[in-house]
């Protein structure tokens, strides 16, 4: 049951966005060197955290798929690289907005955050053609796994070494999150709260939805006295559930747990 | 004086026009949460569309089990 | 060619139990057979060298360039390498899975693992040989400054860079090798995790091949590459099992 609890967590995104938004543009102060422009550090960098914890994430929701062999789990590993991966292009945006409203050139080489979310970003771009790819819905949810597990291993080294390359070309164009004075620093953890609370608020919508999507099917094969499983078509999206259990415990009349 | 190290070759913009790029990546945040409001609205459209077919459905067999339509658990109130 | 494979079991020590075969002998045997089935078909690797001297030569043209050092001749060499390799990476698996292999290989009671050991090392060996015609012939077209005093110090990263390329190759030539479009997802998926390693080595390779250099590669990039083939390396070596099984 993905939608238990979905209300109190949307209200306290919202709560929290609204927030945020209230201290980047009444409390936070303003930058002394570069102005208003640097207030896009707050959604920018919370963007560009909050995605790259999602991509870890996924490769560790893969590796509980391939202990358990759960479909669910490959299910969630795939909605949060999904949504991750939506971040991470609102993160290159972001970054190229900064990128040209501080140095006027919408990509810069020297900026390694940028450079490494190019590279996660054309990596993960091929996680859905892949899976894609594959049609037998097991192998499917196993090489993506495989995959999964890799890429998320990779985020971290990716960063490392492009930041190593970048340290003896320029110095960094957008700044360093270390040494920020008081208040923004409130401001940028309860920006990076509210993000991630974002982030978890539409996986959750995501899953709930496809989960209510693999009822119906259940309940419709049900309904129409079919009982076998008709050939879904080609799909990169994993399957919900098992179909078995939605319609027993359809059957028994009762809420679904 | 702020502490962040930023390079000085770049002088702060102006606050008019600083103010587009700020505008611009914020409304890239509010599109990416509307977008989403818009395909989860689509959504439920046709989860609507698909729970009236089956009501249907279900009426036509007649099956009392099917008849009593599942507690839907209301998540969106 | 699964013809090799299946002349196996003669060669298995009966007293030993099943799935204790010595690792070692199953990689060899693989290996052995690996090597010799290239060497009759010569499928990868004459056409892996010849692309990157026709790189060569295309790069000659693109840069509208006579000699190239530095940074840049690094970069053209790494590059080409990296491109020739993908074209053996993309034929890596591709007999197994054609030819039944994987079934051979599966039933077979040998650890798993060596038939990923065996494939590295082939790529690896594919890369040697590429190397061998490449880097020299790399030196006649472009390179400016002469090979010799920079080749004992540009093996370091060469052997470096072989191994993270190797490594990353059969992993991603695995997971691509049973897909619709092989061909493609193989480099879609090969060149992003590939972007550390050409770092490590391009940064290595580079001061040696720039004008008026000699001595070691500079070792902060050699670490991080070896650092990085570690990690390759035990993420392939427990992944790897899970694209087998079927």
């Amino acid at each position: 049951m993905y939608g238990k609890g979905l209300r109190t967590l949307s209200i306290t995104t919202v709560g929290a966005i609204t927030l945020a938004l209230a201290l980047v543009f009444f409390y936070a102060p303003l930058e002394a060197e570069q102005g208003f422009l640097q207030k896009i550090f707050y959604v920018h960098v919370p963007l560009a955290i909050v995605s790259l914890c999602g991509f870890v994430l996924g490769g560790l929701l893969a590796i509980q798929y391939l202990r358990t062999r759960d479909p669910r789990w490959d299910m969630r590993s795939y909605v949060v690289i999904h949504m991750s991966l939506i971040f991470a292009v609102g993160t290159l945006i972001t970054g190229s907005i900064w990128a040209k409203g501080s140095w006027g050139h919408w990509w810069v080489w020297s900026e390694p955050t940028l450079v490494s979310y190019l590279i996660v970003f054309l990596l993960y771009a091929t996680y859905q053609p892949l899976r894609f790819a594959i049609e037998d819905p097991e192998r499917q949810a196993r090489y993506a796994a495989v995959f999964a597990i890799t890429a998320g291993a990779f985020v971290p080294m990716n960063f490392i070494a492009v930041r190593l390359s970048t340290a003896y070309l320029h110095p960094r164009v957008l700044g360093s999150t270390a040494n920020l004075p008081g208040p923004m620093a409130l401001t940028f953890l309860v920006s990076l709260g509210a993000i991630a609370l974002l982030f978890a608020t539409l996986c959750k919508y995501e899953l709930t939805a496809k989960h209510a999507r693999a009822q119906i099917r259940a309940l419709r094969r049900r309904l129409s006295g079919e009982s076998e499983l008709p050939r879904r078509p080609r799909s990169a999206v994993p399957s919900a559930a098992q179909p078995a259990t939605i319609g027993a415990r359809v059957a028994g009349g009762g809420a679904p747990s | 004086m702020s502490a962040l190290a930023v390079l000085a070759e770049a002088p702060a913009l102006p606050l008019h026009t600083a103010g587009k790029y700020v505008a611009a990546a914020y409304i890239v945040l509010f599109a990416i949460v509307l977008i989403y409001v818009a395909i989860m609205g689509i959504r439920l459209s046709h989860i609507e569309r698909d729970l009236g077919e089956l009501l249907e459905l279900a009426e036509q067999s007649g099956t009392p089990a099917a008849l009593e339509s599942p507690e839907r658990e209301s998540t969106l109130a | 060619m699964s013809g090799a494979l299946t002349e196996q079991p003669e060669r298995l020590d009966r007293r030993v139990p099943a799935r204790e075969q010595p690792l070692l002998g199953t990689v060899r045997a693989l290996l052995r057979k690996e090597l010799l089935v290239e060497l009759r078909t010569l499928e990868s690797v004459p056409a892996m060298t010849l692309f990157a001297v026709t790189t060569f030569v295309v790069f000659h043209f693109a840069l509208n360039r006579s000699s190239v050092e530095g940074d840049l001749a690094a970069g053209i060499l790494w590059v080409t390498l990296l491109f020739a390799a993908i074209l053996g990476v993309n034929r890596l698996f591709v007999a197994d899975a054609e030819q039944g292999g994987f079934d051979a290989f599966l039933l077979a009671p040998v650890d798993r693992s060596a038939l990923l050991v065996a494939k590295v090392l082939t790529l690896l060996a594919y890369l040697l040989v590429l190397e061998l015609v490449a880097v020299p012939a790399f030196a006649l077209l472009l390179l400016a400054p002469p090979l010799g005093h920079a080749l004992p110090g540009l093996l370091a990263p060469l052997a470096l860079g072989d191994v993270g390329i190797a490594l990353i190759g059969t992993l991603v030539a695995a997971l691509a090798v049973r897909t619709r479009a092989r061909d493609l997802l193989g480099p879609l998926l090969a060149l992003p995790l590939l972007v550390p390693v050409i770092i490590g080595a391009a940064r290595a390779s580079s001061p040696l091949l720039a004008l008026g250099h000699t001595g070691a590669p500079p070792a902060r990039w050699l670490v991080t590459l070896a650092v990085y083939d570690l990690l390759v390396g035990l993420i392939t070596f427990a992944l790897f099992d899970f694209l087998l099984d079927d």
